[in-house]
């Protein structure tokens, strides 16, 4: 099942070639078009790729993080999320691959299978890497005014964060 | 607002390696980021040349207009001012599909591509967002995958019982963030218009 999507793709690039050339059009052509305008797409988004990912690469290695996730403690408590997944919280918005690792330590050091790590499979599937998404999308089009672009994003965030908690202990201990 | 996040998430940090003595990591990071940011554009890159590219032979080929036109009273209704077989409503289409079926690599080529084509309605301060950009990029940091690849895949290889077993979980949860997601980008849109009104 996880390998679905994936195995997708093929068979997707089969269909969109196959329906072009039963339509007469010009495919390969069209593919370089294509293309060429990704390689323009690319360069306007590296810029923002370069910025955010400095500012995180400093947040993570000053040690912010732990400081961080000790202060909010109390906050995320209160909304039933356990001690093991704080780094996590604080971490998704900003970085994919670092959410990644602490995914991973989270699953190996509690288990896949435990209340931390089923709250923290949740998480890691309901939520993006908001921040990066909104640098990465608003910078390719060379926006800089992000009027209410951030709550709104953070709003969403942070109610699938507190759901996460929510829904694993309803669905799989069934009490809120 | 990002510049206040990126000058914050800046300040704070370099406070904080200096009081905790990680000056040096600090420095270190630094001075590897730069790489890193090149191996992250040039492999973005070349999965935005792929996806584009075959994204244009399904628009040449009139595939990609049917699609959107399927999905289009949803759009329709998210994003007004978005006519029927824009580029726009195209590229909407197949990065909602994409982000269904859980294909994050795809997904995010199409949505450069969306935000672009959006980008391309005029308006009068061109550095500033629309409405309709806020929400496509709110829909896409909400996540609504139907199969949460990445996720399960690192269930199973940390022994898990049953990897798939949170995808109930997941899909309540996403539905709940996607929901409050759309409601503060329109709650906020509309105060915003109320504003200028006013």
């Amino acid at each position: 099942m996880a390998n679905f999507s994936n195995s997708l793709i093929p068979e997707l690039f089969l269909l969109i070639i196959l329906y072009g050339l039963w339509k007469k059009t010009d495919v390969f052509s069209a593919f370089l078009q294509g293309a060429s305008q990704g390689l323009a797409d690319a360069v306007e988004i590296f810029p923002a790729l370069l910025a955010l990912m400095t500012a995180i690469a400093v947040f993570k290695a000053s040690g912010a993080l732990e400081i961080l996730s000790y202060a909010a403690g109390p906050l995320l408590t209160s909304v039933g999320l356990p001690r093991e997944v704080f780094p996590l919280v604080l971490l998704r918005p900003l970085s994919g691959s670092g959410a990644l690792v602490i995914f991973q330590d989270i699953l190996n050091s509690c288990g896949a299978d435990s209340y931390p790590g089923r709250v923290a499979s949740v998480m890691m599937g309901s939520t993006e890497t908001t921040f990066y998404t909104i640098a990465l999308y608003l910078g390719s089009a060379k926006i800089t005014k992000t009027r209410h672009c951030v709550p709104s994003a953070l709003a969403a965030d942070i109610s699938g964060m507190i759901i996460s908690g929510l829904a694993v202990r309803l669905l799989f201990y069934s009490l809120f | 607002m990002m510049s206040w996040i990126f000058g914050l998430l800046l300040l704070f940090s370099i406070v904080t390696a200096f009081f905790n003595g990680r000056t040096q990591e600090v420095t270190a990071a630094v001075l590897n980021t730069g790489d890193n940011a090149v191996d992250l554009a040039l492999t973005l890159c070349g999965s935005l040349c792929l996806w584009n590219g075959f994204m244009n032979v399904a628009q040449k080929s009139g595939l990609s207009q049917k699609l959107s036109q399927w999905l289009f009273p949803l759009v329709k209704r998210l994003f007004p001012g978005v006519s029927k077989g824009s580029a726009a409503a195209q590229a909407i289409t197949m990065n909602l599909a994409a982000n269904l079926l859980g294909l994050g690599n795809a997904a995010t080529p199409f949505g450069i591509r969306a935000v672009r084509e959006l980008a391309k309605q005029p308006r009068k301060d061109p550095s500033s967002a629309t409405d309709n950009i806020i929400l496509f990029v709110v829909l896409n940091t909400a996540s609504f995958q139907m199969i949460p690849t990445t996720t399960v895949l690192l269930r199973a290889s940390a022994n898990s019982s049953a990897p798939m077993e949170v995808a109930p979980a997941i899909w309540l949860a996403s539905a709940v963030s996607v929901s409050c997601g759309i409601a503060a980008a329109k709650l906020f849109a509309l105060l915003g218009r109320r504003n200028r009104l006013g």
